[in-house]
């Protein structure tokens, strides 16, 4: 018996691309260690706007971890408006499901990724129709209002 | 690969002799200890001598033992029961921030019935000063009830002091002693309380069995309607085989007392010390010295509880934790909340708790895996080495 499936716990026990690139061409962080969880996101992107490299550092549970080495995974070879597109269902889709009291953890490689193009797209002058309106210094979402079960 | 549990305060293995004990009740003596033939009062005199034995080992008379499906049911029964025997007394009841769930949430439901609730603070050890109750003790207050050990810190409380500051007002004393019961030696008539409750199940005894002590003459309403057991006041069939071990349990627990203490403390403090040692960046949650001789509440730096456990037990260790992602409610624990632990440390506590089958080769082992853990969920961590992080 586990907590998780056994593709989450492989992408948790031997996580992929972690780490912070160098001379990232745009990074993102979402979330606090107060609600538990923080992801940092670093893309490299190649001149004809792919992602060529991302990497992630996490602070946060198993889902958390299994998430970002995910979504990591994914994004990297995607175009950089591909990647806006990724949601966090999708992420959840390719880990083969989490516990529902975990899909935030999804929720916040969706935003970390987006918070890393909106970085890359500040420092290079781009605009992206999937930005619009995103905001990555917004109050994370309030995703742990969850009511209290009996343990 | 090595299994090592260190969940102690979860639950303990059932020792052998005492299923042995337990065994026949299942089968050839499987009577009801309310009929009155033979094998009716073989299953009794086995319930007695079951009780004399749990009575014993808190320094109780048989006759105040009662026997409950669990410790949250004891809990369960002596609040909503002298709440229900008092209310014409008065309607306010004291107790402490950092109760296991069973004390609080049926505290909760008392308040929907009109009861009011006072929640007593702690201090950073999980200490209630015995002043604080002093000074929230009113006209009306029918019960305080605090427990003898935290079950997430392992703060043992000053019962005693508690139990006598309410008696001098004339105000019946509860505690939830489940995490007490057989890591500390308890005399119900010394420590002057009024009820107490315990578990089996953490005394290498079944699941399914507590109990309930009554001092002779309290007031607490009946609590299961029915059949005249446990003196009418807890109505059903005993577990009769649950209550045997139990007994046995206690038993073994008076037996051992010293040497259960020496053995886990012994234990918890060198890991502690290996802990220390190996891994950087740790703090020690709780007191110090009055503590359960088993319990170990530690903080890891930038890291989060949860990715422990589950890293830990890929390696075959058993641990809890008070993150607030390991709970389904995804909230913090209410005791590390109630002793002022940063919330950021709170996410990354693990509790350690040793008991009777533990040993110096799962303590090192166990160091050896942790600092390999630590070490990997902090090079997975964005705020590693950062600065009140």
């Amino acid at each position: 018996m586990a907590l998780y499936n056994d593709k989450v716990m492989e992408h948790f026990m031997n996580p992929h691309n972690v780490g912070e690139i160098e001379n990232a061409d745009g990074i993102g962080t979402y979330g606090s260690p107060v609600c538990g969880d923080m992801m940092q996101i670093s893309i490299k992107v190649d001149d004809d706007e792919k992602i060529s490299d991302a990497k992630f550092k996490t602070f946060g549970c198993g889902s958390a971890i299994a998430s970002s080495s995910m979504a990591t995974d994914m994004i990297i070879g995607m175009d950089v408006e591909e990647a806006l597109e990724l949601s966090n269902k999708k992420i959840v889709e390719e880990l083969g499901g989490l516990p529902a009291v975990k899909i935030h953890c999804s929720v916040l490689a969706e935003h970390a990724i987006k918070s890393a193009i909106y970085d890359y797209a500040q420092k290079h002058g781009k605009t992206y129709a999937g930005l619009e309106g995103f905001d990555p210094n917004a109050e994370e979402e309030d995703h742990h209002h969850i009511e209290e079960e009996e343990e | 690969m090595r299994q090592v549990y260190l969940d102690y305060s979860a639950t303990t293995p059932v020792k052998e002799e005492v299923v042995k004990e337990m065994l026949p009740y299942y089968t050839e003596l499987y009577g009801n200890p309310s009929s009155l033939y033979g094998p009716g009062l073989t299953a009794k005199e086995g319930l007695d001598k079951a009780r004399s034995q749990v009575a014993k080992l808190i320094g109780a008379q048989p006759k105040e033992i009662f026997f409950t499906s669990c410790g949250t049911e004891a809990d369960n029964w002596v609040l909503e029961g002298v709440a229900d025997a008092l209310k014409s007394k008065g309607k306010h009841i004291i107790t402490s921030r950092i109760e296991h769930h069973a004390v609080l949430h049926t505290c909760q439901y008392l308040e929907k019935q009109g009861f009011e609730v006072t929640y007593l603070e702690v201090d950073n050890e999980g200490f209630v000063d015995p002043q604080t109750l002093k000074d929230a003790i009113r006209e009306d207050t029918i019960l305080v009830s605090i427990m003898m050990i935290n079950n997430e810190i392992g703060t043992l409380e000053p019962i005693k002091e508690l139990a006598s500051v309410a008696k001098e007002r004339g105000v019946l004393f509860h505690t939830d002693a489940v995490q007490a019961l057989g890591n500390v030696p308890i005399d119900v008539k010394e420590l002057g309380v009024d009820f107490l409750s315990i578990s089996a199940h953490k005394i290498y005894g079944p699941k399914g069995v507590g109990a309930l002590y009554v001092k002779r003459g309290s007031r607490i309403a009946n609590f299961m309607h029915g059949g005249a057991q446990e003196s009418k006041k807890r109505a059903g069939t005993e577990n009769t085989a649950g209550i045997i071990g139990f007994g046995k349990a206690a038993e073994l627990a008076m037996e051992n007392l010293q040497s259960h203490i020496e053995h886990c403390s012994g234990l918890r403090d060198y890991f502690w010390e290996q802990i220390q040692e190996n891994i950087p960046d740790v703090q020690l949650n709780g007191s110090k010295d009055k503590r359960h001789p088993g319990n170990l509440n530690v903080s890891f730096d930038y890291i989060e509880g949860e990715a422990i456990l589950l890293m830990l037990d890929g390696n075959g260790v058993s641990v809890s934790t008070g993150s607030a992602c390991s709970s389904k409610s995804l909230a913090p624990s209410h005791v590390l909340e109630a002793i002022g632990v940063s919330i950021t440390k709170m996410n990354g506590t693990v509790r350690f708790t040793v008991g009777d089958f533990t040993t110096k080769e799962d303590i090192d082992y166990t160091v050896d895996v942790l600092k390999q853990v630590v070490a990997r969920l902090r090079e997975l961590s964005p705020v590693t080495g950062q600065e009140g992080w």
